[in-house]
């Protein structure tokens, strides 16, 4: 089902340098509210880059952020662009992250990890933050791990958390760079599980994964990168099953020889 | 050998050397606490991102931390009030000393501290929408704090010892009322025998403690 | 209250003398090599001494290091120069004092140096000298000391800086060396603003070669192990 909202993130020309290497050479790309949309390529290929620059934890060399319909910080020389700190955090805040290695905060309990945006960043009352958090824990199946700390949760219950960590902040975009591939095989499963559980939410997210059977299930739309440039973009049943270039066709080959 | 020991040269003047301790606790947690604050300013400075401010503070701690602490107490003492006509008395020039020195050191512990922290947390706490202020005090400090307690509470205790260098500058430390000590009753080997043993139980209880919470803490930590 | 006048610097006056600031660093020099030396040659000692099973061993090692790491270094050099005479009998020259205080002091904190250094070697190591049938004493050579020293590099260079530091406390036992000279000197000619930020820097051109290279090594060290 491809739902075909109005867009609600927009990224214009992204070019993002580390040094003298270009690791994005000029994204376009429209996302649509409630859109899931997996990116799949090799590893360098910029797909990690890419959704780090979408809430600007790398800063892009070049382009611009398009949130909602409004432009995000100001034009600089060179087609830059200039933000400033209050308004990343406002970008920030509605755009949430949940990161290959999970980077839950240690001196916390799992609650108070989810607790902490919507207290310290949003401003909720204490005892509304702890009854949105708890519901967001027993959401992704941890209600019973409220007051455990991180270093005492498999790495499948700390991305768990993580996740609900970000929903706790309801975000309009929720992205997701690698989230099983720092997990043991056997705990991928309970995380994928719980990410697509969130797709009857209705909200919008993008993946970046190796899992490509869950992409074809999960996904609406597909990006493949290569080389710092999109180069499919298309329904899971287009790019995977029949993709354009012979550059993806190469990428899909080196998974199918096992998986399908 | 026919030496006889006589420590109760050392007894009858006890009120002397305690008050000397005192003196030397008082400028221990004075200097603390002047090195703390201008190191904290040093390590912001630091960890500024802007050449203006981390510059400067560099080679305020490299100098500091490479030059020998006696040579400050002497520049504070005499130095810097004499170029200016004045005079400062034995314990505002060690303070000052003291102060600026170790907070060099502090300096760097602080640094260290919020250095450790890995870069996955300073994401995670950005990617909520949390303001640089904000950051750092809910999940930067909270997790640096426990990794300076330890670097921290060494240097506290390098600076105790440095306090001694005072005596120097004839402020009546420990020292220097063991000094007093010995021209009255010449009994230098019981006089500075107790009084090293005198540091040797403040500092060695000081560090076991020191050790016992530190390890009480990382238990804690670990749950 | 005091009317505060602008200083007028005299630095001309220091670097016309400089000459007997640089001859007195001889003595600082002499005082640090002679007690690195010493705590590096004796700090293995009693570093091996700590690592001992036997406790009549460890105990009596762990007893003189924690003596001197818990007290400070003037009252060490103090007590050599003032207190060990009345006991032994034996007036040590100052310069002997204050070498003997900063050796048995670096000794003190290189042996903690040594024993974390050999105590980080991963189990593993000895097991494999000793399946090889290696002696302790050859295999603390050929295996061990060799893996440790990664760790104590750094840790000695550091240490290194820190003696510098402490030999000018030697000066307040009267030991002629460049922080002695230079009080002498600011008090013969008035000029202590200038003559103590001389000293300071002839101290840090002397002491911040060991600390960059400290650096350096932590780099290497820090990019071999990657």
């Amino acid at each position: 089902m491809t739902v075909a909202g109005d867009v609600v993130l927009q990224v214009e020309d992204l070019h993002k340098s580390f040094g003298s290497t270009e690791v994005l050479k000029g994204i376009d790309l429209s996302v649509r509210r409630g859109e899931r949309i997996a990116i799949l390529g090799s590893s360098g290929s910029g797909k990690s880059t890419l959704l780090r620059c979408m809430n600007v934890l790398e800063m892009p060399t070049r382009g611009r952020l398009i949130l909602d319909g409004e432009a995000v910080g100001k034009p600089a020389a060179g087609g830059a662009t200039r933000y400033r700190e209050a308004e990343l955090n406002r970008l920030r805040a509605r755009v949430g992250m949940v990161f290959q290695q999970f980077n839950l905060f240690p001196h916390m309990t799992a609650l108070e990890n989810v607790m902490e945006g919507p207290l310290s960043v949003l401003g909720r009352p204490k005892a509304e933050a702890r009854r949105t958090a708890q519901r967001h824990l027993e959401r992704v199946g941890l209600g019973g791990k409220a007051d455990a700390h991180p270093a005492r949760l498999s790495g499948g219950q700390q991305q768990r958390v993580a996740i609900a960590r970000a929903l706790a902040m309801d975000p309009e975009v929720l992205l997701f760079d690698e989230p099983t591939s720092s997990l043991d095989p056997e705990l991928v499963g309970e995380v994928l599980g719980v990410i697509n559980d969130l797709s009857e939410d209705g909200r919008t997210m993008l993946l970046v994964t190796h899992e490509l059977g869950f992409a074809y299930h999960f996904a609406t739309r597909i990006l493949f990168l290569h080389e710092g440039r999109i180069l499919e973009d298309g329904p899971p049943e287009q790019v995977l099953k029949s993709p354009r270039e012979e550059r993806t066709r190469r990428f899909l080959d080196r998974f199918t020889a096992f998986r399908f | 050998m026919g030496y006889v020991w006589d420590f109760f040269a050392v007894a009858r003047n006890a009120d002397i050397l305690l008050a000397g301790l005192g003196q030397t606790l008082l400028l221990s947690v004075c200097g603390i606490a002047v090195g703390v604050a201008i190191g904290g300013v040093l390590a912001a400075m630091r960890l500024s991102g802007r050449r203006t401010l981390s510059w400067p503070a560099l080679a305020f701690t490299e100098f500091y931390r490479n030059t020998p602490p006696l040579v400050h107490f002497f520049w504070f003492f005499y130095g810097l009030p004499m170029a200016f006509g004045l005079t400062l008395p034995p314990f505002a020039a060690a303070l000052a000393a003291l102060g600026v020195q170790s907070a060099a050191f502090f300096a760097e512990v602080f640094r260290g501290g919020i250095l450790s922290v890995e870069t996955g947390q300073w994401e995670a706490g950005r990617a909520l929408g949390m303001g640089r202020v904000r950051l750092m005090r809910r999940i930067i400090l909270p997790q640096a704090a426990r990794r300076m307690a330890a670097p921290f509470v060494e240097r506290s205790f390098e600076l105790v010892k440095t306090t001694t260098l005072a005596a120097a500058l004839a402020f009546h430390e420990t020292i220097y009322s063991a000094m007093v000590i010995v021209t009255q009753t010449y009994r230098p080997l019981e006089v500075y025998t107790v009084v090293a043993g005198l540091f040797f139980v403040v500092l060695f209880s000081a560090s076991q403690i020191a050790e016992w919470l530190e390890a009480r803490g990382r238990r804690a930590g670990a749950r | 209250m005091p009317t505060i006048t602008m200083p007028e610097l005299q630095f001309g006056e220091v670097f016309a003398n400089i000459d007997l600031l640089l001859e007195a660093c001889g003595l600082t020099l002499a005082l640090w090599a002679v007690a690195l030396a010493a705590g590096l040659s004796g700090g293995l000692l009693v570093g091996l001494a700590r690592l001992s099973p036997r406790r009549w061993i460890a105990w009596p090692a762990r007893g003189y290091v924690e003596l001197f790491r818990n007290t400070p270094v003037l009252v060490q050099l103090i007590w050599f120069y003032y207190a060990l005479p009345v006991v032994s009998g034996i007036q040590l020259p100052a310069f002997a004092a204050a070498a003997l205080a900063l050796s048995l002091n670096a000794s003190a904190y290189c042996a903690e140096i040594y024993r974390g250094g050999i105590q980080s070697v991963a189990a593993g190591q000895w097991e494999a000298g000793r399946a090889l049938g290696m002696g302790r004493l050859r295999l603390l050579r050929r295996i061990i000391l060799p893996l440790a020293v990664r760790r104590m590099v750094p840790a000695f260079t550091n240490r290194a800086v820190e003696l510098a530091k402490n030999t000018s406390v030697a000066s307040i036992i009267t030991v002629h060396e460049l922080m002695y000279t230079a009080r002498l000197f600011s008090s013969q000619n008035y000029i202590p603003m200038e003559t103590f930020t001389v000293v300071a820097m002839i101290y840090f051109l002397l002491i911040y070669p060991f600390t960059l290279a400290s650096y350096a090594l932590e780099r290497h060290f820090a990019a071999g192990r990657a």
